[in-house]
């Protein structure tokens, strides 16, 4: 039977669709992967597997969704193009719909000199604009980069990802559009936390009609203490995150912060189920994949629809 | 212009150790507006290794001298006469240059003294960036005279990423964000609507298409 993106048939029917992420050891043991699975399966529709993300060595994003495609969930492929040129990155493509993985996520990816491999050549063949442009071509055309026609196309749901913290914000919604204009079905967006910062992307989005031509998912990460907060604010470039809700966290007992974190969470995705033009979350916790299951409950998520 | 610093002392002093006539050789164009191998640097240079020589008292003979260019071959042959007397060169020219004067004197070493580094501007005293990357099918029309190849980490065509923030880059807080710059010199022009398209992969193949680029023009050969 053919694989089916299960995050695709929720969305076109109109769920709120969850999804969650899930990073790949730094190792080649297949068990954590398959663990991590587990611990998500039945409380997400799809999971999001990183593309050795901030530039650390770990196993391939490929290799860990066939494993969870294998342990029947609906992995979403992250596919950056720091690390390949438009030759591997065409035929990673081809090899992933080969083995059944339905959804890819399209990125730019973390700088090298973020990583623990500094001293390696950052590829940036393509941009992640020209990578969604590429995939879509490739899917709908049936041809590559060039003009050559593919044997069979790859079946793949495209997704991008949008982040309406950064700037220049009015830049931020050309973007979106250039994203959806070259490829892309579904966005993901980075943590909100500034939720009036994210209600004024989407209305700008609504305005130019953007939210009917692709589903946006907004990104959420539980905060595990105010040190996290304050290091993702001070230190990861394009995470908002008001100072209030430093000081939310700082004002309970540190056995509490881990439950505030989660509490704020369910606060962010109950006002995003509520806001229109979002059709979807995308929980990114991060190695704390155990909270995602009640996350989800106490959004009044769960069950997940059955497809 | 070319751009250039000089390698450690220690590392020259390693390269040069088997060698006991020396000639230290400058130029004096893009590495002399760059302060790192013109006429002033080359004599820092010799005096200092004159001086390194002397404390360790090696028998050495280090002398210097700088051309024009040391990429262009009608100022390499005016090495000719003196080239015999020593049994390496220690140059202070760009790799373009260390290279040069290699193939004109085959049976002598070169050795560079300088990291070539890149093409770019000198932005003010004691300041150069890098802003050109040579690719060979220039768009800074597009991108209102400001290159993302050259200037943005990611050498976005479609940018700018997730990181811009206060028009400073993700990479380097010190670092204007190449995109923000992009957008406020198109919008000045009235032509930020030029943003909206896509612009599609870049063709590398004219940068590293088919192994090291050569310009031939027939209108400039006798």
């Amino acid at each position: 039977m053919k694989a089916m993106s299960r995050l695709k048939q929720i969305l076109e029917r109109g769920e709120f669709a969850v999804t969650a992420e899930c990073g790949p050891p730094k190792g080649a043991d297949p068990e954590v992967i398959i663990k991590k699975g587990k611990i998500l399966r039945g409380s997400v529709d799809a999971v999001n597997v990183t593309d050795n993300q901030t530039a650390i060595v770990r196993m391939s994003s490929l290799a860990a969704c066939s494993l969870l495609e294998r342990a029947g969930l609906d992995p979403v492929l992250q596919m950056v193009v720091r690390d390949r040129n438009r030759i591997a990155l065409q035929s990673d493509i081809l090899g992933a719909s080969a083995i059944g993985i339905r959804n890819l996520l399209c990125l730019s990816g973390d700088h090298q000199c973020f990583g623990n491999q500094p001293q390696t050549v950052g590829v940036f063949d393509l941009d992640s604009i020209q990578f969604l442009q590429a995939v879509k071509r490739m899917r709908d055309e049936g041809t590559i980069i060039g003009g050559d026609e593919l044997s069979a196309p790859p079946d793949l749901f495209i997704g991008a990802a949008a982040n309406p913290f950064a700037d220049p914000l009015a830049f931020r919604v050309i973007r979106l559009a250039k994203k959806i204009t070259a490829g892309a079905d579904f966005i993901q967006t980075q943590c909100i936390y500034n939720l009036d910062r994210f209600e004024s992307w989407i209305s700008m989005a609504m305005d130019k009609g953007l939210p009917e031509k692709v589903y946006i998912l907004g990104g959420v990460t539980p905060l595990k203490s105010p040190g996290m907060a304050r290091y993702m604010k001070t230190r990861v470039s394009g995470i908002d995150i008001p100072d209030e809700m430093i000081e939310r966290m700082e004002g309970v007992p540190k056995d509490k912060q881990r439950e505030e974190g989660i509490r704020i969470c369910v606060e962010t995705i109950l006002r995003l189920k509520e806001m229109p033009g979002v059709k979807g979350v995308h929980i990114m916790a991060i190695e704390w994949e155990d909270a995602v299951g009640e996350i989800v409950e106490r959004a009044g998520l769960l069950p997940r629809p059955g497809i | 212009m070319i751009t250039a610093e000089q390698k450690p002392m220690d590392e020259i002093r390693r390269m040069i150790a088997p060698y006991k006539r020396i000639l230290v050789l400058g130029c004096a164009s893009c590495v002399a507006e760059c302060a790192a191998g013109g006429e002033k640097e080359t004599a820092m240079l010799a005096s200092a290794l004159r001086m390194a020589a002397r404390m360790e008292k090696q028998e050495v003979e280090i002398e210097e001298k700088t051309i024009d260019r040391q990429c262009v071959n009608e100022f390499i042959v005016l090495l000719d006469d003196i080239v015999d007397q020593y049994d390496t060169i220690l140059s202070l020219g760009c790799g373009a240059g260390v290279q040069a004067v290699g193939d004109m004197f085959p049976e002598i070493p070169v050795i560079p003294a300088l990291n070539t580094e890149f093409l770019g501007e000198t932005k003010n005293q004691g300041v150069w960036v890098e802003n050109c990357l040579g690719c060979g099918d220039c768009m800074l029309y597009y991108f209102g005279g400001i290159c993302p190849l050259a200037r943005c980490p990611k050498q976005l065509l479609n940018g700018p990423c997730g990181g811009s923030v206060n028009g400073k880059c993700e990479i380097n807080p010190d670092l204007d964000c190449a995109w923000q710059l992009i957008i406020d010199r198109l919008s000045r022009f009235g032509a930020l609507d030029r943003l909206e398209e896509i612009y599609p992969p870049k063709d590398w193949s004219k940068k590293q298409g088919s192994g090291p680029r050569k310009i031939v023009r027939e209108d400039q050969q006798e």
